[in-house]
């Protein structure tokens, strides 16, 4: 999955985000509507469509759109 | 842990929550758009809470009762009593056996607590039906509930807007006839920091400190009397853990999914219950909520969730079920068996 279908998915996941609010270089906690909650979202995402687990201390390094993409590959290499 | 018990029949069930209702869209603690994005991720629009002066055992007394009244059991033919909670009446004695005397049950009856959360209803049916298989106990009345809202505060939003109130009350008889009731049971407690209490038992003493609020994290501050709950770590626990001993259990039962009419999940919160029914592939109708009206009830929100979706159907047919707790210890479990006919009260209220 490229980074862009990374972001489309994750968009219809989040279902608030206008579509093409997201861009890979976007730091996601700054986005007008991010909560807590968003962050198990994404995690939710990741699990199911990944099979990939993102810890607290995992998503507490990361920043933009594209740090989370990078993370999840790098995960998906180590498996 | 596997287990297949023999001998008991599921006989009734009852519940009550308190009266007062708190409403989420009201929690003026976070923003309007986050209290929406935590209602539509959460799946908790209001909740009961207990006035100062109801614990946990008073909400249980009164799904007792009206149970035994319902069902017509004399209170001299029940054997045992278990109740399941976090937050008894007092450390000692066992607030169940503080229940035996009020509930007018005999003296040669067992009572005791069991102190589980999310998983406890499971383990609560486990323990009792165990008990109950040799025919030593005829009758049977298991307990669940918790008080949670005691131990959350309004500036902490991962607790406050989440935990309900409510106790409920299942009873269960030997029946030589009765199909088998199985079990799996796991517990890892490495996980126990996850969702804890610090302060108020043995290891921390009651002090100062105990009251202190701190400010932890963006919208949440508490005191060490205060639950803590890592929200991450909890959904990732659930995550990994719940749907795959679900499907353990359907094996090792040779049992196969469609059987089952209902998956009867604890109310942990909509996104991991959604979560855990995807990967096991359940349809959304036979997957349960009431966590939508009561929030997340501890150990009472499986019972809770059957009488607040599927009484009517309890109570006019068989059905085969499949009932499932996971969270704090960690600890988690499921059980899979077939009622008939079950006794219900309605969801009953206490001021």
């Amino acid at each position: 999955m490229d980074i862009q279908a990374f972001i489309k998915g994750l968009e219809a996941e989040i279902e608030d985000l206008p579509p093409g609010t997201l861009k890979p270089d976007t730091d996601y906690r700054k986005v007008a509507q991010w909560s807590s909650m968003h962050a198990l979202i994404v995690i939710a995402y990741v699990d199911a469509n990944f099979n990939v687990t993102l810890s607290g201390p995992d998503l507490r390094g990361t920043n933009t759109i594209s740090d989370l993409y990078n993370l999840v590959q790098a995960k998906l290499k180590n498996v | 842990m596997f287990s297949e018990i023999k001998n008991i029949s599921f006989r009734g069930l009852s519940a009550c929550v308190p009266k007062h209702v708190e409403r989420n869209i009201d929690y003026t603690w976070i923003s309007e758009d986050e209290r929406k994005m935590f209602i539509k991720s959460t799946g908790v629009e209001e909740r009961r809470v207990a006035g100062e002066k109801t614990t946990t055992a008073d909400l249980c007394e009164r799904s007792a009762n009206a149970l035994l009244d319902k069902l017509k059991w004399d209170r001299e033919s029940v054997d045992a009593i278990i109740l399941v909670s976090q937050s008894p009446d007092y450390i000692l004695p066992a607030s169940a056996a503080i229940l035996q005397h009020k509930l007018g049950l005999k003296k040669t009856s067992i009572a005791f607590d069991i102190n589980l959360g999310c998983s406890g209803y499971i383990y609560g049916l486990y323990v009792l039906s165990s008990l109950m298989t040799s025919g030593a106990v005829k009758r049977g009345l298991l307990l669940a509930g918790d008080k949670s809202t005691l131990s959350t505060n309004f500036k902490d939003k991962s607790t406050f807007p989440l935990f309900g109130d409510a106790g409920t009350a299942t009873a269960l008889e030997y029946d030589e006839k009765a199909g088998p009731m199985y079990f799996n049971l796991f517990t890892d407690g490495s996980g126990y920091r996850s969702i804890m209490i610090e302060d108020g038992a043995c290891r921390n003493h009651v002090s100062e400190k105990t009251f202190e609020m701190q400010k932890i994290d963006e919208g949440i501050e508490r005191a060490p009397k205060h639950l803590i709950l890592d929200g991450i770590d909890v959904f990732n626990f659930a995550l990994r853990e719940a749907a795959p001993a679900m499907q353990d259990l359907l094996k090792q039962s040779g049992t196969a999914q469609e059987e089952i009419n209902y998956f009867v999940l604890h109310q942990a919160n909509k996104l991991i219950n959604e979560s855990v029914r995807k990967k096991c592939r359940i349809e959304p109708e036979r997957v349960p909520y009431s966590i939508q009206k009561y929030g997340n009830t501890s150990s009472a929100s499986v019972p809770l969730t059957m009488l607040h979706a599927i009484k009517n159907e309890m109570e006019t047919k068989p059905l085969h079920l499949l009932l499932s707790g996971f969270g704090v210890g960690y600890s988690w479990g499921n059980c899979i068996l077939k009622t008939n006919h079950v006794t219900c009260t309605e969801i009953l209220e206490l001021d």
